[in-house]
């Protein structure tokens, strides 16, 4: 046994978009050991719930992350609607879905830029970035917004998407898949890349599952676990099935990514071929009295909302479980027996979203 | 051969030029929904204070007593709530940003008199 040192990575480090700290502990350059710490960025924003009202809270929990920011205001507007028994319209679920799709694509297309970033090849994550601002061209001009959307209401949506832009973002999506075709061919095939990602980071599918490892990197490791396939929003009238890979490491991780952002673009152009016409919203009247759970797949992976009303303008509690918080024990178990030079990728191949972990 | 798989995409950005826009000289279009910057029809307004009582971050204030509506721009999170709740749709959204500045602004207009804007 050699001399044990400890190395501290990050709060603040090259790799990492947000702040988390491990401290690794070393055997010669072998991880024996990571102890995470978190806590950097902790808001508060569950405890705001009580200043808010249940309407006011849309945009509060929208600001929970800025990547999956749709699909948060989303998961609080689904949970506060079944408490109070509202029925959304199709076109607003339709609405709710290309969004939630196109949020998916902009955020793993954000993620492989990171990675490629994380392996050094630079030329890859400006690529990478580059088709994603196509993405966010379309959330401004459909949301008004590129990061924070504000579309997402209880009740339906507040802004329609006309049929010509539809068309349009068809158009586009045409283009964004022919790049990420040409980008996906370098992620998947590149012998440099497959250098840094094959055979690093295996978790297992027994492993996996009982980490509660959850979203791509429970897919990449052989565990069939959307939520999608559940059916709600519009996902129920979609042809769905998701992306599962046996690999279980980081060039798994990455294909299942890939996959999905296919498989994204695959749905909008169902939900926009599907779409009906009609309202988009329904007026919700009243205050919420109830509990309710609610779990949607982000990008990420599952996230659960818990919402508790009682029967005034304020909630008493909202409670969000993230995938990265789920998918820390999983990381913790692929770093150990990794190599120094390998635990930016690891840390990266969970897509770690700290902004949601800490709320 | 594999390694050279990015070449492709690289020619073609080598020959392609800059895809980001040479700012200020030129701007990049803003759409129709964009939300830059809440305005006001002041004359219009009834001062019934519901986009203060609605407003998620209390950007927005209301003085009735002095037909007076002001804004603190850094506050306001740009999410439009206070157009929708507006009873006599006199505040509109924008596309165009506010220009930046180096501490909080209050933007003030009153009724009855010319818009003025006065810094806190």
């Amino acid at each position: 046994m050699g001399n044990r040192t400890i190395v501290p990575f990050g709060p603040q480090h090259p790799v990492l978009p947000e702040p988390i700290h491990l401290d690794l502990v070393l055997e010669d350059e072998i991880v024996v050991e990571a102890i995470p710490r978190i806590g950097y960025i902790h808001r508060g924003l569950e405890k705001l719930v009580e200043k808010k009202d249940y309407q006011q809270y849309t945009y509060v929990a929208e600001r929970i992350c800025g990547i999956c920011s749709f699909m948060h205001g989303m998961g609080y507007c689904m949970a506060i609607e079944n408490i109070m028994d509202v029925k959304v319209p199709e076109r607003a679920e339709f609405l709710r879905t290309i969004w939630a799709e196109l949020s998916r694509l902009h955020s793993h297309l954000l993620w492989l830029g990171l990675l490629a970033d994380g392996f050094g090849f630079e030329s890859l994550f400006m690529q990478s970035w580059k088709i994603r601002e196509q993405v966010l061209d379309i959330f401004e001009e459909t949301t008004g917004g590129r990061v924070i959307f504000s579309v997402c209401d209880i009740g339906g949506v507040r802004k329609d998407i006309s049929f010509e832009t539809l068309e349009k973002i068809k158009k586009i999506l045409t283009d964004v898949e022919n790049e990420l075709e040409e980008a996906a061919k370098v992620f998947i095939g590149d012998t440099t890349v497959k250098l840094r990602t094959k055979g690093v980071g295996v978790l297992s599918k027994q492993l996996a599952f009982d980490l509660g490892a959850v979203g791509p990197m429970a897919r990449a490791s052989g565990i069939e676990m959307d939520l999608r396939s559940q059916g709600y929003a519009a996902y129920g009238k979609l042809d769905f099935k998701p992306i599962v890979d046996h690999g279980g490491d980081s060039y798994a991780r990455t294909a299942v990514r890939i996959g999905e952002m296919f498989q994204a673009i695959n749905l909008i152009r169902q939900c926009i071929s599907l779409i009906p016409d009609g309202d988009i919203k329904v007026k919700v009247t009243g205050n919420p009295s109830g509990e309710n759970f609610m779990r949607i797949e982000q990008p990420r992976g599952e996230v659960v909302y818990y919402a508790k009303a009682n029967g005034t303008k304020y909630l008493d509690r909202v409670r969000v479980r993230t995938p990265t918080f789920a998918n820390v024990p999983a990381l913790l178990e692929t770093l150990k027996g990794c190599s120094l030079a390998d635990v930016p990728i690891l840390i990266l191949t969970i897509d770690p979203c700290i902004s949601c972990t800490e709320r | 051969m594999s390694i050279l798989r990015m070449s492709k995409t690289l020619f073609k950005n080598l020959f392609h030029g800059p895809y980001t826009v040479l700012y200020p000289i030129k701007q990049k279009e803003k759409y129709v929904h964009t939300r830059g910057k809440i305005t006001i029809d002041i004359d219009d307004c009834i001062f019934c204070g519901m986009c203060d009582r609605r407003c998620p971050t209390g950007a927005i204030k209301v003085e009735k007593g002095n037909s007076a509506w002001s804004i603190e721009r850094l506050q306001c999170i740009q999410c439009s709530y206070c157009v929708e709740v507006c009873p006599k749709k006199c505040l509109k959204m924008d596309n165009q940003y506010t220009s930046p500045s180096n501490g909080k602004v209050r933007d003030e207009f009153i009724k009855c008199t010319n818009t003025q804007s006065l810094n806190e």
